[in-house]
């Protein structure tokens, strides 16, 4: 036979010419750029290069903030009718597609995710939020929500890291159809994407203060949650900071949804399609470098297949293209930071302590940068941390099950539940696992599949309240129901 | 026949073998491919694959037109694809009607292609309808005029009745026939046999029979070589090297046209089965127009700016 070749492609970059950072970001304030006072950098996580400085908002911008929401939701966009607010909001989707190249390449530079990925899941989905709840906005009596629902006013909404600008789509899209006007904050460290958002606001002449943004880190999210002037809450990130902040809201008159963390069960049963399992426990956990709190991050197979889909597993994730998140190839990009691949180091050495068996794929990482390697624990129980615990990162636990019915129980016992994956070729045992499952979405023979016509969200700890869909919607409104 | 001691050749036994085999979601697999597809290859990948796909291309012509002048002239491109390079490499077989070998092999030999494969399309192609006997016959004559490889297609009505036993001893009596120094492909026509199950099926039928290579499609029924079946085709390969440490080979065919799109099927080969894979012995693809594209593709990276199409040769 003759030598097998290696077929190694080429770097394949991205350009990055079609962005323009600016050295210096501020606050988007009343429809304008407002410079900031004081500044923190963000880098690019590959690299670690400073890409610019993000503003600190402190009490004087977040009051200027909501007074301008306040002043535009009185004077102007409580005054539009829906079919009006649908229009701006198709117009914010279109241009969305128009520099959708743009927003990718900034989102893949500030958050280390793969430009594959940002390209063809973050910018798409986010620019379909926008079209999804733009048809909603003049059709919201026939939501099913009640025929005399009020929207709540002024929306204060905080988001994570991992998908900054799909995460800023599922909160601004519904909070405009329904009337709301908006106060955003983005994370501390992804705030650059909604930066340029806010140019595209300014692109489709969305009237003045309908949508406000601050930068700045925990101290901003602080001022907005506990300030006096807003009337919702939507809120995106840890369990942590979710009860924080449903402490801090239970004795005011606001209203509160949470998106917070998970542990997801992925159920492989031996009657499952066993390739495309395996492209599904790699979609569940190494999707945005696990980085996603729906994450199939509890891999539960059944015992008599756990020797063939293991070494299979291994033989895939070894295939996986760890590496410069602006290759076109590249599959799994940076840790988004420092701070947080020490918290997944220092879980995995928890994990490796506690007796489970470590298997990482073989990587080259780049000189600079926060990097990871796909990672799996076996042998690992209930009784784990690594079973119990988010990570937050690319590193898959695998337990075993005997029956369906242990399946459930191991899948249940967490307080999470935001979702869940079921592998089966059999319909009778699908339908009977999904209704057995206590989690808010809920995969079968897929996994991390997003629609905005969906609604998500989570049971017990992974959070209050849904997303996207009919659902999402209600928590925009108030009076829905059965007056 | 061993068989690779995964069968007894009794229909029970084959029945067993088949059962065992886990399903193929077509959802999950028809996204495998696609996100596959995004793979961008450039520079010096580019020019390794175009270089690697050009000497897989089993040039073919399969027309009731077909004459020896016709013929001729398919070979002669096969020894010397660009007659202006002779960098470009040979392909890796001609592939034509049973009553065409003969002329095919003697003109390759004629002009310095003997390392040019002479593949025979065979048991009554492209339909498969005809007797044992005819179909035994029909491959007796392409092995007596000096083919080297036979593409032999399988009764998809008995496949698609249940008759596994059936289609399995057709492709065992003509692996004998064939011996061990001619290379035996089986085409399913996937088009034909439709889901991805029985692909899968139908791959590890083949596989345990005696194929050398098992082989997507006639060209004469769409859809063909769809990426999403080869990727099902060359997990089967994978899978069962696993199980008997012998690698089979794969051919696409029909609907591979250009360079993106051999490039794609490149990629999947190289993240499916392996890059062992990524070889003439075992990677084939069947196709007739997709050579010149390939050419052209080749003369742009060397020259920085696409040729006319005068510049490549129309057969």
């Amino acid at each position: 036979m003759e030598t097998p070749v290696n077929f190694d492609y080429a770097p394949a970059p991205e350009s990055r010419a079609i962005v323009t950072i600016k050295p210096t970001y501020g606050h988007f304030i009343a429809g304008k750029f407002v410079a900031g006072r004081k500044h923190f950098p963000t880098i690019n996580p590959a690299t670690e290069e400073v890409l610019s400085q993000i503003a600190l908002a402190g009490k004087a911008e977040v009051d200027s903030a909501i007074a301008a929401a306040r002043k535009a939701y009185i004077t102007t966009w409580s005054k539009l009718s829906g079919k009006e607010r649908g229009k701006y909001l198709f117009r914010i989707a279109r241009i969305m597609q128009e520099r959708a190249r743009e927003f990718a390449v900034l989102e893949t530079l500030d958050n280390g995710k793969p430009i594959r990925e940002s390209r063809d899941v973050d910018v798409p989905l986010a620019a379909a939020h926008f079209f999804y709840h733009a048809g909603w906005a003049d059709k919201l009596e026939f939501a099913g929500l009640g025929t005399s629902t009020k929207p709540h006013g002024v929306a204060g909404q905080i988001i994570p890291w991992n998908f900054p600008l799909l995460m800023l789509s599922w909160k601004v899209a519904p909070a405009l159809a329904t009337g709301n006007t908006v106060v955003l904050k983005p994370a501390e460290s992804t705030s650059l994407t909604a930066l340029l958002f806010a140019e595209v606001c300014q692109q489709a002449e969305l009237p003045a203060g309908v949508v406000n943004i601050v930068t700045g880190d925990g101290s901003t999210g602080a001022l907005i949650v506990n300030h006096p002037g807003i009337d919702k809450i939507a809120f995106t990130g840890s369990t942590e900071v979710g009860k924080i902040i449903a402490r801090a809201v239970a004795p005011t008159h606001k209203s509160v949804t949470l998106e917070l963390g998970g542990k997801a069960a992925n159920i492989i049963f031996d009657d499952a399609a066993i390739d495309e399992a395996i492209e599904g426990i790699v979609n569940g956990v190494f999707f945005n470098q696990g980085h996603v709190c729906c994450a199939g991050s509890r891999l539960l197979l059944q015992e008599n297949i756990v020797d063939e889909v293991l070494e299979k597993l291994k033989v895939r994730m070894a295939k996986i293209r760890v590496g410069d998140p602006m290759d076109k190839n590249t599959d799994l990009g940076a840790i988004n930071s420092k701070e947080q691949l020490l918290k997944i180091q220092d879980l995995s050495r928890v994990g490796e302590s506690e007796g489970g068996a470590r298997w990482s794929a073989p990587c080259d990482f780049p000189k600079k940068g926060f990097w990871f390697a796909p990672t799996i624990f076996t042998g690992v129980t209930q009784a784990h941390r690594i079973a119990r615990e988010e990570i937050f990162g690319p590193v898959l636990s695998v337990l075993t099950f005997r029956t369906p019915q242990e399946a459930m129980d191991k899948a249940n016992n967490t307080p999470f539940g935001l979702s869940a994956g079921i592998w089966s070729e059999k319909g009778s045992r699908i339908l009977w696992a999904s209704q057995q499952l206590r989690a808010g979405v809920i995969w079968v023979n897929t996994f991390n599949k997003f629609d905005p016509t969906s609604p998500f969200g989570g049971y017990k700890e992974s959070g209050w309240g849904r997303e996207g869909g009919r659902h999402g919607l209600s928590a925009y409104l108030k009076g829905v129901g059965h007056e | 026949m061993s068989f690779y001691g995964l069968v007894d050749g009794t229909e029970a036994s084959l029945k067993k073998y088949l059962g065992a085999l886990s399903g193929v979601d077509q959802v999950g697999a028809d996204a495998r491919a696609a996100m596959l597809a995004t793979r961008s290859i450039k520079t010096s990948s580019k020019r390794w694959a175009i270089d690697t796909a050009i000497s897989m291309v089993d040039l073919t012509t399969l027309e009731g037109a077909d004459t020896p002048g016709k013929v001729q002239a398919l070979c002669t491109k096969a020894v010397r694809p660009d007659p202006m390079n002779s960098d470009v490499p040979s392909v890796g077989a001609v592939c034509v009607y049973n009553d065409m070998v003969r002329i095919a092999r003697i003109h390759l030999d004629s002009i310095g292609g003997e390392h040019v494969g002479v593949a025979a399309v065979s048991t009554a192609f492209p339909s498969g309808r005809a007797s044992m006997a005819v179909k035994i016959q029909d491959t007796q004559d392409a092995l007596d005029a000096g083919a080297s490889e036979i593409d032999m297609v399988i009764d998809r009505g008995a496949f698609l009745r249940g008759d596994y036993i059936g289609v399995f001893n057709e492709i065992v009596q003509i692996r004998k026939l064939c011996g061990t120094g001619v290379h035996l492909k089986v085409i399913f026509e996937t088009g034909e046999l439709v889901t991805y199950d029985n692909v899968r099926k139908a791959s590890f039928l083949a596989m345990a029979a005696g194929a050398d290579f098992i082989k997507t499609s006639t060209g004469k029924v769409t859809p063909a070589a769809t990426p999403p079946v080869v990727l099902v085709m060359l997990e089967a390969v994978r899978d069962f090297y696993t199980m008997t440490n012998t690698r089979i080979g794969v051919k696409p065919a029909g609907g591979i046209k250009n360079t993106k799109d051999a490039l794609k099927q490149l990629v999947l080969v190289n993240e499916t089965a392996g890059p062992e894979w990524l070889t003439p012995t075992l990677f084939r693809i069947g196709a007739s127009s997709l050579l010149n594209d390939l050419l052209m593709q080749r003369m742009k990276m060397d020259d920085g700016y696409y040729a006319s199409p005068a510049y490549v040769t129309i057969d």
